[in-house]
């Protein structure tokens, strides 16, 4: 059979941009929380077939799981809890403008900076490719997020531990002892609850998959820890369990285990290896792969508590408009 | 071009005509809970064509089972959010949904009601 020239692949590509672009103006142009919401989660999942195209799958798994998923899931929590009396009317004209034009501003710096780059990007590929081999990792982005940058993901988990002691501080000082309650909606109906049955077990395994396969293929403590979070949040919205009071003592452990792990053994190097976060090379990756087990999980707990809200009285975080269906709420 | 990248194309083009016609349903059909039908309908049926439709290209036995595990993940959470959606326009109707209870989807779904055009009448 003669062979068929099949067109460019990036044809491809185009159907892409034009959606993603489109969906763009058209989150900006709605005017209805909700749609507008559940349009975002949609672009979140766009943007992360658009990073998938471009050859970084860690990028694209990171968007999927935090800008597509739990995102829209904090969102939708925020829409259902402020009601409609967040549409406000339509800004005046200059408004419209002023904002137009500042969105035209920024959008104009980065295209000017993107466009600025020197052709071939300065790249520390090379330099990354050359030092791989000595800590065992196949995946260049783990390498540089664990080794050679490890001084960045150190203090990007403890930000997260920092975010969870925010938002819990939020709470009213008689709800300490109580529960987060941002996730309390009511009765669940069926199809939730077999969905909260049937899926973790399923992202369980993936989320563990993530972390394990994030040594040598995309994939990795973030992405990993966010899948969990993702199942634990489906639990506690099909009620079919309910976040831990923040004065449990393996949650706060939980949080904290990723990042006081990373921080032990890397002080440990300073004496072992001669140098904050450096690995000794008999155990590079043992010790790597203790701090991301260790930071798979704690970044699962703290995003499930980040959106589970700060702790609450029962009703206190209630939504505030009138429903004849609130009753119907468990108190 | 074999005959395994031949049953690739045609169960793939399948498959996005099924997608195409769940786009037609979804943007056509007058209220929400027809459309809902016509796209989750579509979209079942045009997943799984695309999924047999690369088995062929995928690496025997894990590449496959992956798929075949995507189809079943997406028939799961695609069924159930239809579901859970169809409860929410029930409520916003003012009825109570045919198994009688409210959601997560009703609750944020009672927010946007004024913004959401196509609501059932």
């Amino acid at each position: 059979m003669p062979e068929i020239p099949l067109p460019d692949p990036r044809w491809a590509d185009l159907p892409l941009a034009f959606a993603v672009l489109g969906l763009a103006l058209w989150l900006t142009l709605t005017r209805g929380d909700r749609a507008a919401v559940i349009g975002f989660t949609g672009y979140g999942l766009l943007v992360a077939v658009a990073w998938v195209r471009l050859g970084s799958v860690d990028v694209a798994l990171t968007e999927a799981a935090l800008g597509g998923g739990l995102m829209g899931v904090l969102l939708l929590t925020a829409v259902a809890r402020l009601g409609s009396d967040i549409d406000q009317p339509r800004p005046s004209l200059p408004g419209d403008l002023l904002i137009g034009l500042l969105c035209l501003g920024v959008a104009a710096g980065l295209a000017a900076v993107v466009l600025g780059l020197p052709s071939p990007a300065p790249s520390l590929v090379a330099a990354v490719e050359d030092h791989q081999a000595a800590i065992e990792l196949g995946n260049p982005v783990a390498a540089v997020l664990i080794a050679f940058r490890a001084v960045d993901t150190l203090l990007e988990s403890v930000v997260l531990a920092l975010a969870v002691i925010v938002l819990w501080s939020f709470g009213a000082d008689r709800a300490w002892e109580a529960r987060p309650r941002a996730l309390d909606f009511g009765e669940p109906s069926p199809a939730l609850v077999l969905l909260a049955r049937l899926l973790p077990p399923v992202g369980l395994i993936v989320g563990v998959h993530l972390f394990w396969t994030g040594a040598d293929h995309p994939g990795g403590p973030f992405q990993g820890g966010a899948v969990l979070a993702a199942m634990a949040l489906l639990v506690w919205l099909a009620r079919l369990g309910r976040p831990p009071p923040v004065t449990d003592g393996f949650t706060r452990l939980g949080i904290v285990v990723g990042p006081l792990m990373f921080l032990l053994i890397g002080l440990a190097g300073v004496v072992l290896a001669g140098a904050f976060l450096g690995y000794p090379d008999a155990f590079t990756k043992p010790l790597i792969l203790l701090i991301e087990a260790a930071k798979t999980l704690s970044v699962a707990v703290a995003l499930a508590l980040l959106v589970a809200g700060p702790p609450a009285l029962s009703g206190a975080l209630s939504m505030r408009r009138t429903g004849s269906t609130e009753t119907g709420a468990k108190a | 071009m074999d005959l395994a990248d031949g049953f690739t194309a045609i169960f793939v083009s399948l498959g996005a005509f099924f997608f195409f016609a769940g786009w037609v349903g979804l943007v056509r059909f007058p209220d929400s809970l027809s459309r809902l039908h016509a796209l989750s309908k579509a979209d079942n049926l045009g997943l799984g064509l695309v999924i047999i439709g690369l088995m062929p290209q995928a690496s025997w036995p894990f590449g496959v089972l992956k798929l075949v595990a995507l189809w079943l993940l997406g028939v799961l959470i695609g069924g159930a959010t239809a579901q859970m959606l169809a409860g929410a326009i029930h409520l916003d109707d003012g009825r109570e949904p045919p198994g009688g209870n409210g959601d997560f989807a009703r609750r944020t779904s009672e927010a946007g009601r004024n913004n959401e055009p196509g609501a059932a009448h």
